[in-house]
């Protein structure tokens, strides 16, 4: 065996290393230096996500294949990993005063050591051109989770939440991998690529159809699109915070790019027969009865959950546009996605450390008593709901414009209706400034100082909502290695 | 990228951003509010100035003053800047409603935050006026409409709540339908292996946007636009937004924000997409022309001063629209006039409305009367006020709707002609509303003994209106300069490559 393709996989061993050196950091190290090990795993992964910005891994050099081509990079593989290193590393930072408190004393390893290995798994999914690897990855990415939700021992909602997600990701894996056996009935093969050339030669049959709908549905689990999504709020409601602004975001993020590498590398061919109606349904439905969900909520994290349904299915939209542009888009659109829910997310997770209060109601006059929690969350509101100028107007009038490109009626009209949705998630993304900013605030949070991690964590997410869509280059640069990366092939 | 006089206009309200980020009492706000809006309107003035001597040279070009920046480069998207003489005067009319704007707040609640919202909604006006970029105009657009929320929701009265959400959400559904027609208009920029593009000028050379595309697109554009130009069915935000909105904002949002709308469904529904504007206009001939009634109409039947004002103003946005979908030189020099007199006027309106107010505490006409003898100052201004918008020879009104009727009666077939005449009731309807406020508030007996010992405008107040006034009669006495302006927009010419009538 020729042992130094395991080099093509710099990202992962560079992962690997950060969590072997947080497992040895955590079993050895005395008592004291405990506290330290916040500070140290985010270091650490920071150095590794810089790692993955270094010039020889983003160049063309970084293509790459291992394992008899079970394993694929490319430099778009390489941005998407990039972005949720980033994105880890954010929770990792809003997290700290969290994992720094008296009660996490003993378990503070286990945190940072199940967050690492999901990560891996998800590297894993993104990068696998082999059905078997692409599983180890998402089991890998989806069992710490349920873990991870059950983090907070004491409450009784944490609990349910896990079991809950453990529940759905076991039965999400048995409906996929139904999927793939009946796709390796038809084409006689794991591999990503030969899949592809039989499925393209081969008969239109209702086994295939059967197939598609089998991963979809899997893959949709782990994407919570709708009428997969019901476990979504109870589970990020009954985590501890930080999982969920975790799940909300990275999970989700490396999900989408892995569904879109299934459909194109694999199902290409039957793009337009057999199952972009399908993706039409999916993402209608998921944007609509995420919007109407979320307008009802009044705790902050359900809510939250239901707008994180509605924004997978603009996600979405990059992928049926099926074409560079929406893949480009799709990726833009994760990455500020990333920041404008961290933001959110890390704007609840302060309020809910430093007073337990997790309800919309409460959030009175937050503008009053805290101003720039207040701001920085409106921002995070408006980049949610595509304000300009803040990053998420950039994203949706590119993933609107990818899926556009496409060019077909049809498209016009599901554009419609996304934009028309844009309109009912406007509303409740409005409700909560109007909480902050205008309702009349008799029961407002006393003002209190946040945590200088929770700080940082915002400054970094609110500065990323106001820059990324005005400095130009980070679209650009996507939409660069897009149109070299091997998936541009894929498309019609 | 600074030397082009344009990009100031965006620039200034940036920094003004950042100074009031920086103030700490009220006298720095003003102070900062004050230097920018002068600097401005001074800035808007040398931007006139310099437009007509280029134009006094003899050059034509349809843009003046262009510029390019590239952003986006993959999407061909630019910060592309240009004006002609619409623009012109539209930029010179906000200057100066910013202007007035910023005096009618001088004793605003939490005056920091509502500053820096309202420079934000300038920056969006003026960013819009100076695209040519659709992307960019779309994105300053939005940039004007967003802080609307937070400016009625806070510094509102009345139902405050209420009516800020259901503006923005029904200005934000406007834009919604508008950025499909966009990126609709952008796929079709340019013939089939030529690149795309967003800017306008090129989009009209291009001339490629096919006629069923035209048929599918204009309807999008227009409604998005309309909608913000208080076209009927969807004119329902205004008068309530204006109604709870504070007097500054009432101010921008009547004066400059709703001729967005008229400036966009010119600009963009109708420059680019000629053909479908000459065979969709009866639709929305039919729309606009109900709301010029029923705005009108239903002015007559409101007790609450800024409901009166609000519902004027859908009748005479309505009549900017109607104008403009006449399609010919004198009506839309008349829509231009009309957003310059309509601007001006309401702009006076909501800023005399907002000065009782804060004496009164009350806006129903019906628990006010004498006001002429109480505040004789504020008075004669409103009734200045009401006779430009009945249209009084001599002030604005008058020659923006003169110009759009006998615009509008060129037209030689029944369809136009009996729009035409409909709409022409509506100055009678307008009589009607105004003299019986002005008989009621001014004239009829004091309702409240209180009120007697209120007192007439203060300096700032004076100044803010006197600038109005003087405005309004400008338009009114000389006409020509501002048709002379315009008219490189609206010449035969441009009309026959366009394929109007």
């Amino acid at each position: 065996m020729d042992y130094s393709q395991f080099l093509v996989m710099k990202q992962e061993l560079a992962l690997l290393v950060v969590f072997l050196l947080v497992f040895l950091y955590d079993t050895f190290m005395p008592q004291r230096a405990g506290k330290a090990l916040p500070v140290v795993s985010t270091v650490l992964l920071l150095l590794a996500t810089a790692a993955g910005f270094c010039s020889h891994c983003l160049g063309s050099a970084c293509a790459g294949e291992a394992f008899a081509g079970m394993y694929a990079t490319s430099p778009v593989i390489t941005a998407i990993k990039s972005i949720l290193n980033i994105g880890a590393v954010i929770v990792l930072i809003q997290s700290m005063s969290w994992t720094g408190s008296e009660h996490m004393r003993v378990r503070r390893g286990e945190f940072y050591e199940l967050l690492l290995v999901t990560l891996f798994g998800m590297y894993l999914m993104i990068s696998a051109r082999h059905f078997l690897l692409f599983v180890i990855g998402l089991e890998c990415a989806s069992l710490p989770l349920a873990a991870m939700v059950a983090f907070n021992k004491d409450r009784y909602e944490s609990h349910e939440a896990a079991v809950k997600y453990i529940l759905t990701a076991v039965f999400s894996s048995a409906v996929f991998m139904m999927g793939i056996s009946f796709v390796y009935a038809l084409g006689g093969s794991l591999y990503f690529h030969k899949l592809y050339a039989a499925l393209a030669a081969g008969q239109h049959s209702l086994m295939l159809t059967l197939a598609i709908a089998f991963v979809i549905a899997g893959m949709g689990f782990k994407l919570s699109l709708v009428p997969f999504h019901l476990w979504t709020a109870d589970v990020y409601q009954g985590a501890p915070t930080p999982v969920t602004s975790y799940l909300s975001v990275i999970s989700k993020g490396s999900a989408a790019f892995a569904f879109m590498v299934i459909l194109a590398q694999v199902f290409g061919s039957l793009y337009s027969s057999v199952w972009e109606w399908m993706l039409y349904a999916l993402i209608i439905l998921t944007i609509t009865v995420g919007n109407l969900f979320a307008m009802r909520q009044t705790d902050m994290k359900r809510f939250l959950a239901f707008s994180s349904v509605s924004q997978a299915g603009y996600i979405m939209l990059g992928i049926i546009a099926f074409n560079t542009m929406g893949m480009a888009a799709m990726m833009y659109y994760i990455l500020v996605y990333v920041f404008s829910n961290l933001a959110a997310f890390g704007v609840i997770g302060a309020i809910e450390n430093a007073t337990g209060k997790v309800d919309m109601a409460d959030y009175r006059g937050l503008s009053k008593t805290n101003p720039r929690l207040a701001f920085s969350m409106m921002l995070a509101m408006f980049s949610l709901a595509g304000i300009p100028p803040f990053a998420g107007f950039f994203s949706k009038f590119f993933i609107f414009t990818g899926a556009i490109n496409q060019g077909s009626i049809a498209i016009y009209v599901l554009v419609l209706i996304a934009l028309i949705n844009t309109i009912v998630s406007l509303y409740y993304y409005l409700l909560v400034v109007k909480a902050m900013y205008i309702s009349p605030d008799e029961p407002a949070i006393a003002g209190f100082r946040s945590t200088c991690g929770e700080r940082v964590g915002l400054w970094i997410t609110v500065g990323g909502v106001i820059l990324l869509g005005i400095v130009s280059c980070v679209y650009t640069w996507l939409l660069d290695i897009s149109f070299f990366s091997t998936m541009a092939s894929y498309f019609v | 990228m600074f030397s082009n006089i344009l990009i100031w206009f965006v620039v200034i309200p940036l920094l003004m951003l950042a100074g009031l980020a920086l103030c700490r009492d009220i006298k720095q706000i003003r102070a900062v509010a004050v230097a920018g809006s002068t600097a401005l309107v001074a800035l808007s003035v040398k931007l006139l100035v310099d437009y007509l001597a280029i134009r006094a040279t003899g050059n034509t070009a349809p843009m003046l003053f262009t510029d390019s920046w590239s952003w986006f480069a993959p999407l061909n998207i630019n910060l592309a800047v240009g004006v002609d003489g619409i623009s012109v005067a539209m930029i010179l009319l906000s200057a100066i409603i910013v202007f007035a704007g910023s005096f009618a707040s001088w004793t605003i609640p939490q005056p920091k935050a509502f500053f820096l919202w309202l420079i934000l909604l300038s920056t969006g006006v003026f960013g819009f006026f100076i695209s040519i970029d659709l992307f960019t105009m779309f994105m300053f657009y939005e940039v004007a409409l967003i802080p609307m929320y937070l400016l009625i929701g806070v510094w509102g009265s009345g139902r405050k709540e209420y009516s800020a959400m259901k503006l923005t959400l029904m200005l934000m559904g406007g834009s919604a339908f508008l950025m499909l027609g966009l990126i609709g208009i952008y796929y079709h920029s340019a013939p089939a292996g030529e690149p795309l593009t967003w800017n306008i000028l090129e989009i009209v050379r291009n001339n490629s946007i096919g006629h069923g595309w035209q048929c599918f697109l204009f309807p999008m554009t227009f409604v998005g636009f309309g909608v913000l130009g208080a076209m009927f069915p969807f004119h329902t935000w205004s008068p309530d937004g204006h109604a709870s909105a504070p007097t500054a904002v009432s101010m921008l949002h009547a004066g400059v924000l709703m001729k967005l709308g008229g400036y966009g469904c010119f600009r963009v529904a109708i420059y680019l997409m000629p053909h479908a504007a000459n065979e969709l206009a009866w639709i929305f001939l039919i729309l606009t022309g109900i709301s010029v009634v029923y705005g009108a109409f239903s002015a007559c039947v409101q007790t609450d001063l800024k409901y009166i004002n609000a519902y004027s103003s859908v009748s005479h946005c309505g009549l900017v629209l109607f104008a403009i979908l006449m399609l010919n030189t004198t009506a839309m020099t008349g829509a231009i006039m009309q957003m310059l007199s309509h601007g001006l006027m309401t702009a006076l309106f909501f800023a005399l409305i907002g000065m009782i107010y804060g004496r009164t505490h009350t806006r129903d006409i019906r628990a006010m009367g004498g006001l002429m003898r109480i505040m004789p100052y504020l008075s004669v201004c409103y009734v200045i006020a009401g006779m430009a918008s009945l249209g009084l020879p001599g002030l604005s009104g008058f020659v923006a709707e003169m110009t759009i009727f006998v615009g509008s009666f060129q037209h030689t077939d029944m369809f136009h002609r009996v729009f035409t005449i409909v709409a022409c009731c509506s100055i009678v309807i307008t009589a009607v509303y105004i003299l019986r406020v002005v008989g009621k508030l001014l004239f009829g007996p004091v309702q409240d003994k209180h009120h007697l010992e209120l007192t007439d405008a203060t300096w700032w107040e004076r100044f803010s209106t006197v600038t109005l006034i003087v405005c309004v009669a400008a338009i009114g006495c000389f006409p020509n300069f501002f048709s002379n302006l315009i008219k490189f927009t609206f010449s035969p010419d441009i009309f026959a490559v366009l394929g109007m009538n």
